[in-house]
């Protein structure tokens, strides 16, 4: 540090003490890393030993290998584990196609057609972005236990396609901006209606940003919890989150490696997709700030 | 595509700008205004339902449930502002409203110091970048999750990872979770665990910071912390104001944590009970639905208001360039 300030010139300490610096931090990063995965990698670890030993060993080796926590887990509920990851599927698989119909035909709109009313509608298009959904939960029970939709996956659903994530027909808007206006006057000037601009045109040069979207439905429907938790309230219709839910329940202090064995497969499909679309996720966040 | 832009090699404006600009001319320019203006509320349509139906709507509807005794079965009757009255004496919603604000004041300033320090660090171009941002990204993913939440409640409980860690080094812990002076504190660590997101904002933000202020600076003899206070502070403030806002926002509805952690009751003596639980167990608990939707509102103006005076204080410390 002090040969640092003092002498500007001097090569060979200079570069010693720059490259013992360099190390320094790449140990600090790597070190510290470790110590936010750490609790992670011993679940992961702890879901292959005997329960007894999760409470006796802090260490990542799981020394009395076991993969029967997994069996044990799948098989611990009311219905086998796959019945609840189907269902999360169900959930997520009709989120993302709701998300990217619905956001992005209100995308095209505010972010290339003029109309009456633009600005306004385009203010309240954000505000809601902000709208918690504690506010709106309960007339929204009130409506869909009137259309005796309890207990299905329409009110998880419909709501996407009714492009109510109002975050991504932000992210698809700055998108669509960005594209060179040239290519829709050309088309139009061909005769294209709307339509087929929006399909053949807009949509195909859109891909990163519907791949953000789809990415980011695909981890937060999967996570979501509140209104899976609410909206359904049959064992037949639990999706992940709320399956492990009634696992802590009926099991608070015996079966923790079954548990953390279901928690894993819970938590593996986002691994995944953060794994393959870890190029669209930091773009997404740091061009709208999503979490 | 390719083939589309070939096809249009004619420039014949179909409707001459002349027209376009000339209002009440009922030539083509109108014409076309108002097929535009069809096709937009066409695209928006969806839009709009759900804005009638699924924000809006329910929105309104919820201000009205407030001022009324519904318990979903029976009809609602209006109580006026009963549930509001109601409100101040609830001693477990004063608590849910303190315990909110500690979790939100602490864990955001303590997440975001984290994450511009980090972000920092990383910006000095260390090599392998991509795979720090990465692993450090990762739990603000997972963290709302129910599986981590879980986690969490092993890893605080009374011989959970945290304790077998401290026994090592011959301390005794206590179970972290089930203490009511620790167990929000346990929620806080959650919550700053997930620094990555705000992270990789501010190292976005930090890329945007010209090289030539920290060289000039540097000509003139300034220090790294009179760089860091002098140069990174004020270019990055409009992207410290946009987390806060954000974290804020977010910490005030957090819920799957407190509700895993707990087990669904906010305890130990309702220190983890937080607004959005306290307000969960009134709906769809005892589905007191007049009370939960007042509680709702109160949230709304809690967080309108907080983001009402982030933005108007924004004036006095935010810098944005030129």
């Amino acid at each position: 540090m002090a040969t640092e300030t003092k002498a500007p010139a001097p090569t060979p300490t200079r570069t010693r003490s720059a490259r013992t610096r360099r190390l320094l931090t790449h140990i600090g990063l790597i070190g510290f890393g470790l110590i936010m995965l750490y609790p992670l990698l011993w679940m992961l670890s702890s879901s292959f030993k005997p329960t007894a030993e999760i409470f006796r060993e802090p260490g990542l080796i799981p020394w009395s290998f076991t993969p029967s926590n997994y069996t044990e887990g799948w098989g611990a509920l009311q219905f086998p584990f796959h019945h609840y990851l189907l269902n999360s599927a169900i959930v997520v698989a009709g989120s993302i196609v709701g998300n990217l119909i619905g956001c992005s035909m209100a995308a095209y709109a505010f972010a290339r057609l003029e109309f009456r009313g633009k600005r306004l509608f385009f203010a309240i298009m954000l505000a809601t972005i902000m709208l918690p959904i504690h506010v709106v939960i309960v007339p929204q029970y009130i409506l869909f236990a009137q259309l005796d939709w309890i207990n299905t996956f329409y009110p998880l659903i419909v709501p996407k396609l009714l492009a109510t994530d109002a975050f991504f027909i932000f992210l698809m808007v700055q998108f669509i901006r960005g594209l060179p206006r040239d290519l829709d006057e050309a088309a139009r000037i061909d005769g294209c209606g709307h339509v087929r601009i929006f399909c053949q045109i807009i949509l195909p040069l859109s891909l990163p940003a519907l791949a953000t979207t789809a990415i980011f439905t695909f981890i937060w429907t999967w996570n979501d919890f509140f209104s899976q938790l609410i909206f359904l309230t049959s064992p037949d219709m639990y999706t992940v989150p709320v399956a492990l839910r009634t696992f802590v329940d009926s099991s608070s202090q015996t079966s923790w490696g079954p548990l953390f064995a279901m928690s894993v497969v819970a938590l593996g499909p986002v691994f995944g997709f953060f794994l393959a679309g870890q190029r669209y996720l930091v773009k997404g966040i740091a061009t709208t700030g999503i979490k | 595509m390719s083939a589309l832009l070939q096809r249009s090699p004619k420039k014949v404006d179909p409707a001459p700008p002349k027209a376009r600009v000339a209002k009440g001319s009922a030539g083509r320019g109108t014409g076309r205004r108002r097929q535009e203006n069809l096709a937009a509320y066409a695209f928006l349509a969806p839009w709009f339902l759900g804005l009638i139906v699924i924000t809006a709507g329910p929105l309104l509807a919820s201000l009205y449930f407030s001022f009324t005794d519904y318990n979903l079965i029976g009809d609602h009757q209006w109580v006026g502002l009963e549930n509001y009255e109601r409100m101040l004496s609830d001693d477990r919603l004063l608590s849910a409203l303190r315990v909110t604000f500690v979790y939100v004041f602490v864990s955001v300033p303590l997440q975001l110091a984290l994450a511009l320090a980090l972000a920092m660090v990383l910006d000095r171009g260390v090599r392998g970048l991509p795979l720090y941002r990465s692993v450090y990204y990762l739990p603000s993913l997972l963290g709302g999750s129910v599986a981590v939440a879980i986690l969490w409640r092993q890893v605080f409980g009374a011989e959970g990872l945290v304790n077998q860690v401290l026994a090592f080094f011959g301390v005794q812990g206590y179970g972290w979770v089930s203490h009511p002076d620790y167990a929000l504190g346990t929620l806080i660590v959650l919550n700053v665990w997930t620094f990555g997101a705000p992270m990789v904002i501010f190292l976005a933000g930090l890329r945007q910071v010209p090289r030539m202020y920290y060289e000039a600076a540097a000509v003139d003899g300034a220090g790294p912390l009179h760089r860091f206070w002098n140069i990174t502070v004020p270019m990055l403030t409009p992207i410290i104001f946009f987390n806060l806002v954000l974290q804020i926002i977010n910490a005030f509805q957090t819920f799957t944590q407190a509700f895993i952690v707990s087990g669904g009751t906010g305890g130990p003596s309702d220190s983890t009970l937080f607004y959005t639980l306290y307000l969960y167990q009134r709906g769809f608990g005892s589905f007191d639905m007049g009370y939960a939707s007042a509680m709702a509102w109160l949230l709304l103006m809690i967080i309108g208001g907080f983001t009402a005076v982030n933005f108007l204080a924004s004036k006095y410390w935010v810098f944005y360039g030129d």
